[in-house]
C-alpha cells in the first residue's frame, strides 16, 4: 500500500506549484502526487524555504500609517474568511484518494459518477479552473488508442497501474507528455488502472483505424 | 561569515519572537513581527501585480492569520520566514480564484508517510535557514534575477522567458540550477553538521 513513487514531477513544475504560479487545475495532480510522495515533499519544502528567504532578503517599502493599528483591531475579532471548504462525505481507514482530490470529488472513489467513453475506458469530469482534469478507469489489461497531445498532459496513477515506452507507473507516479510523445498506455492486467488526468489541450488520437473516433473526444 | 551570523541571530530572534505570540499571546512580540514582515509583504505583493490598497489588505489578513494561527507555527520544520511567505502566496492565490490553493492535508489517512522522522532539530532549521541566506547572495546574477522574477512576479515561466528575451529552455535551465545549488548547499551543510 505504501510504494513510494519512482516517477515524479520536473523541477520545473514543482517550482511552479511552490510559488503559486500554477493554475489550479495541474496544481490538483501536483498536489495529490506529493501526498503520496514523501521525495517531492521535501523537494516542495525547501523551495518554499527559499521563498521565504528570499522574503527576508528583500529590502521591503514603507506601508502606511494605519495599518498596525488595523492589524491591532482586528486581532480580537474572527479570523480572516477563507474560501469555502468543499463538502465532503465520509471516508474510511483507507482511502483510495488522498488529499486535495477527495475534496473535489465530494468523497471517496465510490463517489465518481462514471462514463463510458470508449470500450475498455471510463472518465468522469473534475471541476476545476485552468484546464481540464478528468478521472480515467481503464480495463485491466486494455490498451489506450495511441495518442498524441496538443499541449501538456500530467497523468497521475491512484490505482492499479499501466505501461507505455518510457516506463512502467504504479500509485503515486506522475507521468508529463507534451506534443512530442506518441504513445499508446497498456494497463496492468492484475485490476483497473485509475488515474487522474491534466490535460491543457485536447488528445488527438494517431492510431490508423482511430483517427475517426477524433471528432468524439473530449478535452 | 559574519553575514552569516547576522543571517542566524535574525532567524533565531523571529523565531523567539514566535513562539512568544504562540505562547503567551505577546503582542510586543506581534508588532516587531509586523515590523518586520509587513514591509518586506508589500514589496512581494506589489511585484506580484497588486495594487497598494488590495496588497495592504492582503498584508493585514496575513498578519492576523499569523497572531490566529501561530500555535501551528512549528520551528522544527520551517524557518518563521518560510511560513509567513506560505501564508501570504496562499493568501494572494485565494483572492485571485475565490478558491483555495490545492494542498495536501497532513493528517489525511491516505496521505504516504515521510520514511524517516522528518522533523529536524530546531536548531538545525535555523542554521539550514542562514546557510540558505548566504547561498542566495553567492548565487550567479542571471540566476538570481529569474529566480527573484519566478518567486515574486507571479508570471509563469514562459512569460519571464518573454520578459528576459531568453529562450523558455534557458529560463527553465537556470531555474533549475539555481534551485539545484540552493537545496544542495543546504543538504550539504545538514550532513557536515550531523557527522
Amino acid at each position: 500500500m505504501t510504494h513510494t513513487p519512482n516517477h515524479h514531477p520536473d523541477s520545473d513544475l514543482l517550482l511552479s506549484y511552490a510559488t503559486g504560479t500554477l493554475a489550479q487545475a495541474p496544481s490538483l495532480v501536483v498536489a495529490t502526487h506529493l501526498a503520496l510522495c514523501p521525495h517531492c515533499r521535501a523537494e516542495v519544502a525547501g523551495m518554499e524555504a527559499i521563498g521565504g528567504a528570499l522574503l527576508s532578503a528583500d529590502a521591503g517599502m514603507a506601508v502606511s500609517d494605519g495599518l498596525l493599528s488595523n492589524v491591532l483591531t482586528r486581532l480580537d475579532g474572527p479570523p480572516p474568511v477563507q474560501p469555502p471548504r468543499r463538502r465532503l462525505a465520509p471516508v474510511g481507514p483507507a482511502p483510495v484518494l488522498p488529499e486535495p482530490l477527495r475534496s473535489y470529488i465530494g468523497g471517496d472513489i465510490d463517489h465518481i459518477r462514471w462514463r463510458r467513453t470508449i470500450p475498455g475506458l471510463h472518465e468522469a469530469d473534475v471541476k476545476c479552473s485552468g484546464g481540464a482534469v478528468r478521472m480515467m478507469r481503464i480495463r485491466s489489461g486494455m490498451g489506450m488508442p495511441q495518442h498524441t497531445h496538443r499541449g501538456d498532459e500530467f497523468t497521475l496513477v491512484l490505482a492499479g497501474g499501466f505501461s507505455d515506452d518510457t516506463g512502467h507507473y504504479l500509485r503515486g507516479d506522475f507521468a508529463a507528455t507534451d506534443p512530442s510523445v506518441d504513445h499508446r498506455p497498456i494497463a496492468d492486467d492484475d485490476g483497473d488502472c485509475i488515474c487522474i488526468a491534466f490535460t491543457d489541450a485536447p488528445l488527438r488520437l494517431t492510431g490508423r483505424f482511430l483517427r475517426w473516433l477524433n471528432p468524439l473526444m473530449r478535452t | 561569515m559574519t553575514a552569516q551570523r547576522t543571517d542566524q541571530a535574525e532567524i533565531e530572534r523571529l523565531n523567539d519572537l514566535m513562539s512568544r505570540v504562540a505562547r503567551q499571546r505577546d503582542r510586543q512580540a506581534f508588532v516587531a513581527l509586523f515590523h518586520h514582515f509587513a514591509p518586506r509583504l508589500k514589496s512581494f505583493l506589489l511585484r506580484a501585480g497588486m495594487e497598494a490598497g488590495a496588497a495592504e489588505e492582503t498584508i493585514q489578513d496575513v498578519m492576523v492569520t499569523v497572531w490566529h494561527r501561530a500555535e501551528s507555527f512549528d520551528p522544527a520544520q520551517a524557518a518563521v520566514s518560510t511560513w509567513v511567505f506560505a501564508i501570504a502566496r496562499n493568501r494572494r492565490i485565494d483572492r485571485l480564484r475565490r478558491d483555495a490553493r490545492p494542498a495536501i492535508d497532513p493528517n489525511d489517512p491516505a496521505l504516504v508517510p515521510d520514511e524517516a522522522d522528518g522533523s529536524m532539530e530546531t536548531m538545525l532549521v535555523e542554521e539550514r535557514a542562514a546557510e540558505l541566506h548566504r547561498a542566495i547572495r553567492s548565487l550567479p546574477p542571471e540566476q538570481a534575477d529569474l529566480l527573484r522574477m519566478a518567486y515574486f512576479e507571479d508570471k509563469a515561466h514562459s512569460a519571464i522567458a518573454a520578459e528576459r528575451q531568453l529562450p523558455l529552455g534557458t529560463v527553465k535551465s537556470r531555474l533549475r540550477l539555481a534551485v539545484a545549488r540552493l537545496r544542495k548547499l543546504m543538504a550539504g551543510n545538514l550532513e557536515g553538521e550531523t557527522v
